[in-house]
């Protein structure tokens, strides 16, 4: 595992979930009621939000109890569209999820996962290469240099974190990067 | 310097002097104005109170909470959220517009707190309604705004611009909607993902503020951080009148700015549009659905919940009754909205049609609040987002406010006529 100074790895390696539709096509547009429903908005418990993870996505209600520490999310396109709710970040992090991999993410949750230090990659292409990720494959996932590599095997070429990505990242989340600024 | 668009040029005064302001650059944004809703607004709060202890904000004057989600609150946990917001509030000196005040994006336009070349973000991933004015308006998450409230600042990737030409002039009974679902049935769920977008064409000129609001709205359904309208000189005229401000100047893009891409969309011809379940980007003509049974009809929302909207509607439904069997509920955006209803006797003549008049806020689009759907429900809202589950357990169809009030009458998806 490679490790900057500061300590957080940039490069991770999990077991995948390849988020899938009932007709095995990887889900495109994924939003944030489908990861976190709004009528669990009143919850602002980091550790009581994991257990509503995707539990309002078909196929995948069940996935909290399914999900360990270290897995890595692969989805399609859009990830994360929606609303500007925190949580559908956050429940990820309750659940240790490692990292997020999707050909694109919705502009708002991207940030939001950035702020949190919750690692999301972008790998442009990914939909029409979905076929070759199985859930249970292994991932390693390269921040600083966006190097995917499926199984030990196929390499796939993500976009490198972006400086105040891995700045943020590296310093925690936000706020210890703001403050750091000082 | 080189010629910018309209969101490089806000950015550019917003940000450190010199500062480059090319897509892809990331900037400090300062920001205007910083706000919280009930939804989000307790979790900033925790996450200020954790991270900045009892420190005083940047600037309370531009620091404030809009309540409008669930409002008042239905069960005690919005309660409770709802008061941790007032009680921080209280203790920093801020402004609460509270839970009779409306749908936070259009208080802010009401009350000038958002205005042609400001900065106002908040927890509302509708905030970049606020492009209807010619503002930069965006929608973050409870960290981003701590760390606003804390800073007054923002980091932010400077997104590429698209262009969207609009050809052709809006006739009725289409209206401002069936024009936004025209363009997003053109550009798709993500045809503006993670781009600003400038909005021409004399259609988009012609638009009032209402509409260029149903508009702004559904940028967000498209993907994109926000849909610019330059602002029309009723615009520029409603603005310099809300803000006290009669010198202000709007920003517009330079001529020769450069675009990441053009798309044209020709409305001549347009017929009333509908979208379908399960998402926003599904777009049908009213014609291929008509005679569909209705069970509900909601009418409001930040897109469009102005008087306008609803004036329509009571044009429709004057002398009538609305189907027995369908329950339809009126929401109006804001209280400047209610009371423009309240004096004018839209709201008499909605509520002799058989309408529930619900107070100010955002109605059916906070799940867990008013006129929630059941299983097998079917719906028509004149709301954003028909996305499984938003409004309840049913299914949510998408229409302008007009179709929303022919289909009301009928009991049916039922096409608009032009009354002559």
């Amino acid at each position: 595992m490679t490790t900057t100074m500061e300590g957080r790895p940039t490069r991770i390696t999990g077991r995948i979930w390849v988020l899938t539709d009932p007709n095995g096509r990887l889900y495109d547009d994924i939003d944030t009621d489908m990861i976190f429903h709004n009528r669990y908005l009143h919850i602002t418990d980091v550790d009581q939000m994991g257990q509503y993870a995707l539990d309002n996505l078909q196929g995948w209600e069940d996935f909290a109890a399914r999900a360990q520490p270290g897995d890595i999310i692969v989805a399609g396109r859009n990830f994360g569209a929606g609303s500007s709710r925190q949580q559908a970040v956050d429940c990820f992090r309750a659940l240790g999820i490692a990292a997020i991999v999707a050909e694109s993410f919705g502009a708002i949750y991207k940030r939001n996962a950035i702020n949190s230090g919750l690692p999301i990659v972008t790998l442009p292409g990914l939909s029409a290469q979905a076929d070759q990720f199985q859930s249970g494959d292994t991932l390693t996932v390269d921040f600083e240099n966006g190097k995917v590599v499926l199984n030990g095997e196929q390499t796939f070429d993500a976009l490198p974190f972006s400086q105040v990505q891995m700045d943020i990242y590296q310093a925690g989340n936000l706020f210890a990067y703001g403050k750091s600024l000082r | 310097m080189t010629a910018q668009t309209i969101i490089q040029k806000i950015f550019a005064a917003h940000t450190a002097p010199g500062a480059s302001v090319q897509p892809g650059d990331i900037i400090w944004l300062d920001l205007d104005v910083r706000s919280a809703r009930d939804f989000a607004g307790p979790n900033v709060v925790k996450n200020y109170r954790r991270h900045y202890g009892d420190t005083p904000v940047a600037d309370r004057d531009k620091t404030v909470f809009t309540f409008d989600l669930v409002v008042p609150p239905s069960n005690i946990p919005y309660a409770n959220n709802q008061q941790i917001c007032r009680m921080f509030a209280r203790e920093h000196g801020l402004k609460v517009y509270d839970v009779n005040a409306g749908i936070g994006s259009h208080v802010a336009i009401e009350e000038g707190l958002a205005y042609p070349g400001s900065t106002f973000v908040g927890t509302d991933s509708h905030l970049n309604i606020l492009g209807a004015v010619g503002a930069f308006g965006q929608g973050m998450g409870d960290q981003d705004i701590a760390f606003a409230f804390k800073t007054g600042r923002t980091w932010f990737e400077v997104p590429p611009t698209m262009k969207v030409v609009v050809r052709g002039t809006l006739t009725p009974p289409c209206t401002a909607r069936d024009l936004t679902l025209a363009v997003l049935a053109k550009l798709g769920a993500r045809g503006a993902l993670g781009r600003a977008i400038e909005f021409y064409g004399p259609a988009i000129e012609a638009l009032d503020l209402a509409g260029r609001i149903t508009l702004s709205s559904q940028v967000t359904e498209m993907g994109g951080i926000i849909g610019f309208i330059p602002p029309s000189e009723a615009v520029l005229a409603y603005a310099r009148q809300r803000t006290g401000r009669p010198d202000l100047q709007a920003v517009y893009a330079d001529p020769d700015a450069e675009y990441i891409e053009t798309v044209e969309v020709d409305i001549d011809g347009l017929e009333p549009l509908v979208a379908c379940p399960p998402n926003p980007a599904n777009v049908h003509p009213v014609r291929e659905l008509a005679g569909k049974r209705i069970d509900s009809v909601f009418l409001g929302s930040c897109t469009n919940g102005r008087f306008e909207d609803f004036e329509a509607v009571a044009q429709v439904v004057k002398g009538k009754k609305i189907a027995p069997h369908v329950m339809a509920t009126v929401v109006p955006a804001t209280r400047q909205v209610y009371e423009q209803m309240l004096r004018s006797g839209t709201l008499e003549t909605l509520f002799d049609a058989g309408f529930i008049i619900s107070n100010p806020g955002c109605g059916g689009c906070a799940s867990g609040h008013l006129g929630m759907t059941g299983e097998k429900q079917v719906q028509l809202s004149t709301s954003n987002r028909n996305f499984p589950g938003k409004q309840g357990a049913g299914d949510t169809y998408l229409v302008s406010p007009v179709t929303a009030a022919w289909s009301a009458l009928a009991g049916e998806i039922a096409l608009p006529e032009v009354e002559s």
